[in-house]
């Protein structure tokens, strides 16, 4: 889950470490005049600039995080509108003819009716059709099922992400903070939770819990999946109660509570943040592995696990059915771990991207001028 | 050191004790064990339910029930080891035994490969850092985080497992296919290999184009219903081999090594066919035995050119010793293949994408290169499906482990006094790389056990992911609990060593005592 997932660049802005030792001395100084440059730049550019507004800017210009984000709110919209609400005794029908427990007749052995190749192409023309992703042997819209089955993957992925970064936030605070004793009981209790595998500990859970409907399920979930974030969060706090900000805090009357939360935990909200993204990743996986597993949300429910846990045999005949909900999880998952990147990019300064090509040729000019001034 | 150990080992008894409770309780409470007696039409129910409550004290409530459980584990110092009875009455310990046998099986193969080609990637990626393949590997690494084990599972074994058997029935590759494989790795080498935009060429030109040409071979001559090396091509590879090994470990300007390295090549290619000769007479552990010989020829041919750095040339010559005998090995298997594939047992359906063996093979044939190779294309499957997410994962630590010490300054100083780059990259930034990657990779292993559960079930390994599955559906608390006396104990062992590790590898780091 802390696997740093982008490629983390020098601390100094060499074009590759391979030729560095082949720079004449004209070239070094001229890398030293253009990094000047540079980040005097950048500098002036986030002049007066709180560090929220850095850090958002940071994420807004990353390319990746940008894309996947308009993605999954995308497949977010489409996935609660096509289907509707239903929850807490809300009923709001989605625009979708289709809801997921309807039973039609089969058409044309459930082929999907979804067509992109236009008709001058040899194709069948780009059409919508009756049931887009297809139908199972039943007579159940596959579009139906996989937009109801993604509204319930991404209702437990962030219930799972609200809990588990609740109580790994707390149970990591507290322990960083207070040392000693607590620290010790509750690092042995993360420990107890951390040695039992996360998919054994989740589908025994899933077991015993995935008959008392998604939301349950997700909350149990949560609560089993905290204990890595407790871990970090505690390593951070160790570090950053010994600042200095701390004392000054300490010494102007703040109460523990009032250290810990206002003053420590905001300075580790970055690690906190990302982290909490990794994790939301990673339960889509867990989450689709347990219900491949046939312990995750049960019938009449659907998730996206329980989708590919039903059709798995049906693979050779329908593949359809196996392939829509297994493409929904592989697109959630991806997003969300490139959202995750960006925001790991946007919060840790000394993780800075690469320079992408058009700053690289700014880099470029900036280095040709400060040459000829030099010279002239 | 030692008061170190016990209180670390002490601590982990203490947690791997409190985390079992907590999964005795969890699956204890996870169904109801007699449900499927309760909705039976059986006359005898009710004798049935008697007799399971009875089998496994379901009349003890579990907080209770587990220290009957305990009190069997702790058995073993009196080496009576009890781990309790399934519900169908077969002894837990029974049912470990064989299974943890096949999955330690899938587990090495994979985990193994993982480490190998994770840090190769990882270095290539750390080296040419920004580049093209950077990116790349970059991406991809990230798409096979996102993959779920089993979707790629049933992908392998839809796609590759049946469709590989296919198409050996008729082996012969299309053109385009040639020129996608070839021109792919072309662009691979030209991204590994770097430099400017003629080298670039040249690269893309000689590795696509050698590409090409094996493709079109294998393609023409039916290589791969019958394929074999031959002495020619092991010579060749050998040879290419004892000057890579040579390059990386002691440099080509160290004339000692290289020559040994050439000589173990010759030495191999001499023994070439009386090893053939015997090689159907032999066992498992003769066929190990005879590696290790290999290796130890090796190390004394590099003793025996000697000159002062022996010891470097004596690495050398093990390495590429070690090398060659895959090698021979591997031309060995590949001549029993068509034997094997053609065979009535397998019917030209090499590829297994059911269990962990072909039964009823041994009644067959006991020959061993035969039976490497039934193991060989049952692996194949699982193990890459297992293999290629957890080398995402060890790819990226190796790269971002390399590009720290990278930018450390004793490598500015090596650097600055004139050290080689390879010195500089293989000696003194290789090894301190390679210590938060050796500490992550015992920590990953301990977890890995657990994650085998879904490959498992997919391909049909009756290892110990389907034990525990199938009990879990049934609510059989002892089988589960076996599975996680395992898997926490390889957990915590593994946690140790990592931690051992650690201060073996890194002097810096001293055990507070």
């Amino acid at each position: 889950m802390t696997i740093p997932l982008s490629p983390q660049p020098p601390l100094h802005e060499g074009e590759g470490d391979a030729d560095r030792n082949t720079l004449s001395d004209d070239t070094v100084l001229d890398d030293a005049i253009g990094e000047r440059n540079e980040n005097a730049i950048e500098l002036k550019e986030i002049e007066g600039l709180s560090q929220g507004r850095i850090v958002l800017r940071r994420f807004l210009r990353h390319r990746g995080a940008m894309v996947s984000a308009v993605l999954l709110l995308i497949l977010i919209i489409v996935a609660f509108s096509s289907e509707g609400i239903q929850a807490l005794g809300l009923h709001i029908p989605g625009w979708w003819k289709y809801t997921y427990t309807h039973i039609g007749g089969v058409v044309d052995g459930g082929r999907p009716t979804l067509s992109v190749i236009p008709e001058w192409l040899g194709g069948a023309g780009i059409r919508w059709g009756e049931h887009p992703f297809g139908q199972d042997e039943i007579g159940h819209d596959t579009f139906a099922q996989v937009m109801r089955g993604t509204q319930q993957s991404l209702m437990i992925v962030f219930v799972v992400g609200v809990v588990s970064t609740f109580i790994g936030i707390v149970v990591g605070a507290v322990s960083g903070f207070f040392r000693g004793g607590i620290d010790a009981l509750l690092m042995r209790i993360t420990d107890v939770f951390i040695i039992i595998p996360l998919l054994v500990l989740t589908a025994v859970l899933g077991r015993t819990y995935g008959n008392s409907g998604s939301f349950v399920l997700a909350i149990v979930l949560g609560l089993a999946s905290w204990t890595g974030l407790a871990r970090l969060v505690r390593g951070d706090v160790l570090v950053l109660r010994e600042q200095e900000f701390v004392d000054a805090a300490r010494v102007a009357g703040a109460s523990n509570s009032r250290i810990m939360f206002v003053h420590i935990l905001p300075n580790a909200i970055g690690v906190v943040i990302v982290n909490a993204t990794l994790l939301m990743s990673a339960t889509i996986l867990t989450e689709a592995a347990i219900g491949f597993l046939g312990f995750g949300v049960q019938a009449p429910d659907v998730s996206l696990g329980k989708l590919i846990f039903d059709f798995q045999t049906a693979f050779t005949v329908r593949p359809w059915l196996f392939w829509w909900p297994g493409v929904m999880i592989v697109i959630i998952a991806l997003t969300i771990n490139f959202i995750g990147d960006g925001l790991r990019d946007a919060f840790d300064p000394r993780q800075k991207r690469a320079l992408n090509r058009a700053a690289r040729l700014a880099k470029t000019e900036a280095r040709a001028k400060a040459r000829v001034a030099g010279k002239s | 050191m030692l008061t170190f150990l016990s209180r670390r080992l002490i601590a982990s008894v203490l947690v791997l004790l409190a985390a079992s409770y907590v999964v005795y309780l969890l699956s204890a409470n996870a169904g109801d064990p007699l449900e499927d007696l309760r909705t039976s039409t059986a006359r005898n129910k009710e004798e049935l339910i008697q007799q399971r409550i009875h089998l496994l004290n379901l009349d003890i409530p579990a907080p209770l029930r587990y220290f009957l459980w305990l009190g069997g584990v702790l058995k073993v110092f009196i080496g009576q080891f009890d781990l309790g009875r399934s519900r169908s009455g077969q002894a837990v310990t029974d049912l470990l035994s064989s299974a943890v046998g096949v999955t330690v099986q899938l587990l090495i193969t994979s985990t193994l490969l993982a480490i190998i080609f994770g840090i190769l990637i990882g270095i290539t990626t750390a080296l040419r850092q920004y580049s093209g393949y950077d990116y790349t590997v970059t991406t991809l690494s990230f798409l096979f985080f996102s993959l779920p084990s089993f979707f790629v599972a049933v992908i392998l074994k839809q796609y590759v497992g049946i469709g590989f058997n296919n198409f050996l029935q008729a082996p012969s590759i299309p053109w385009w296919v040639i020129l996608l494989l070839a021109l792919l790795a072309g662009g691979i080498w030209q991204g590994i290999i770097g430099g400017d935009a003629k080298r670039r060429l040249i690269t893309v030109a000689v590795a696509g184009g050698s590409t090409a040409a094996v493709l079109a071979f294998v393609s023409l001559t039916g290589w791969l219903n019958n394929p074999s090396l031959g002495i020619v091509v092991i010579g060749l590879l050998g040879i290419g081999l004892a000057f890579l090994v040579a390059a990386l470990t002691a440099g080509l300007a160290n004339r000692k090594s290289l020559y040994t390295a050439l000589t173990v090549v010759v030495i191999g290619l001499a023994i070439y066919y009386p090893f053939n000769a015997i090689s159907d007479y032999l066992t498992i552990w003769s066929v190990l035995g005879l590696g290790v010989l290999a290796v130890v020829v090796g190390v004394v041919t590099g003793y025996l050119w000697g000159g002062t750095d022996r010891g470097i040339s004596a690495r050398t010559g093990g390495i590429t010793a070690f090398l060659v005998a895959f090698l021979i090995a591997v031309d060995r298997f590949m001549r029993s293949w068509s034997n094997y594939a053609t065979s009535d047992i397998i019917n030209g359906r090499p590829i297994g994408t059911v269990g962990a063996g072909t039964p009823n093979l041994s009644d067959v044939t006991s020959n061993f290169w035969i039976e490497g190779l039934d193991n060989f294309t049952h692996l194949l499957l699982p193990t890459t499906s297992v293999l290629l997410i957890s080398l995402a994962a060890y790819s990226r630590y190796s790269r971002a482990s390399l590009l720290d010490v990278l930018n450390q300054d004793y490598i500015r100083t090596a650097r600055a006094k004139g050290v080689s780059e390879r010195a500089v990259v293989m000696r003194h930034a290789f090894r301190n790389a390679l210590i938060p990657i050796t500490t992550i990779v015992a920590f990953d292993f301990g977890g890995l056990v657990g994650g085998a559960i879904i490959t498992e079930i997919i391909f049909a390994w009756s290892g110990m992911g389907k034990l525990f599955n199938d009990a879990l559906h049934l609510v059989d608390v002892n089988p589960i609990m076996g599975f996680f006396l395992v898997t926490g104990s390889v957990a915590v062992l593994f946690n140790l060593l990592a931690d051992l590790s650690y201060t073996a590898l890194d002097p810096r780091i001293r055990v507070a005592v």
